[in-house]
């Protein structure tokens, strides 16, 4: 029975937005940084001092997370606090999905042939 | 059985497909080691593998390339890194041009494939793919696309059930 999930929804982002997404996440700090503001609101002094690195080049990382839309800033008291965006994570996981949709073709296919008889086999 | 367990991980670029067989680890593992097996599961029906090398030894290469329905070849190769029949396979991949030549400005990815036997004889594997970066993850699943692996999804059922 072929009974694996039917992408429905296909990515159709404006390329713009996606370059400035994925250099955004080519960057192992800057990827550190969205998982850590996912789970909670940082300052930017506090993400500065988690980095060896100086304040500015951590100020830098966090500018172009955000003109990727992958986090937003807002003034809380003297602190600039950083949030991530969970949607735009979400653009990442639907290229993971399409590869996901890739193998599980793929493994339905592996036990179509897995279940041929022996006589079959090439060797 | 089949897919047990996809398991993605956005930030770390790896994606886990585990499943499960009712056959011996020997046959299982066949489906890697003989091409002619290979290329069946490979390729999707529309676009069929063909597997050209395939010398399944550490340092090893396989070289495949994938028919288009306008005929057009897409080519690609694994690097076998390391090979511990019929327990585990490194692998990494990538794309080739019309010659099979690999293509040094693409990407590639890792891939670990493990082969567990469970106590009732059934067969477990899992294929951990690896991404270096988000656009070489992009680029590949784009380069995917084309070759119709993510195949036009919805259509692929009613392929499958004619052929």
């Amino acid at each position: 029975m072929y009974n694996h999930m039917v992408v429905g929804e296909r990515r159709v982002p404006e390329a713009e937005r996606t370059d400035l997404l994925f250099h955004a996440l080519a960057d192992a700090t800057r990827r550190d940084i969205v998982r850590l503001v996912l789970h909670g609101e940082h300052s930017v002094s506090d993400l500065a001092r988690r980095y060896p690195m100086s304040f500015a080049a951590v100020q830098k990382h966090v500018a172009v997370l955000e003109r990727a839309d992958l986090i937003t800033k807002h003034q809380q008291g003297r602190e600039r606090m950083v949030r991530g965006r969970i949607d735009a994570v979400r653009d990442v996981n639907r290229l993971l999905d399409e590869l996901e949709a890739s193998w599980r073709d793929r493994m339905q296919r592996f036990g179509d042939v897995l279940a041929e008889p022996d006589e079959g086999e090439h060797r | 059985m089949t897919v047990t367990d996809v398991h993605k991980d956005p930030t770390a670029l790896t994606m886990t497909v585990a499943s499960e067989w009712n056959a011996p680890i020997a046959r299982v593992w066949q489906l890697w080691a003989d091409p002619r097996k290979l290329e069946r599961w490979w390729g999707p029906p529309t676009y069929p593998a063909t597997v050209v090398e395939h010398d399944l030894r550490p340092g090893g290469k396989v070289s495949y390339f994938m028919t288009s329905p306008d005929g057009e070849q897409y080519h690609g190769w694994w690097k076998v890194v390391a090979v511990e029949e019929p327990h585990r396979l490194d692998l990494e991949d990538g794309f080739a041009d019309t010659e099979g030549n690999p293509i040094d400005t693409m990407p590639t990815m890792q891939s670990t494939v493990t082969f567990d036997e469970l106590p009732t004889g059934a067969t477990r594997m899992l294929i951990e793919t690896r991404f270096p970066s988000v656009e070489a993850m992009d680029q590949m699943i784009q380069m995917g696309m084309e070759e119709g692996l993510t195949s036009a999804m919805g259509q692929i059922g009613a392929i499958l059930a004619t052929a």
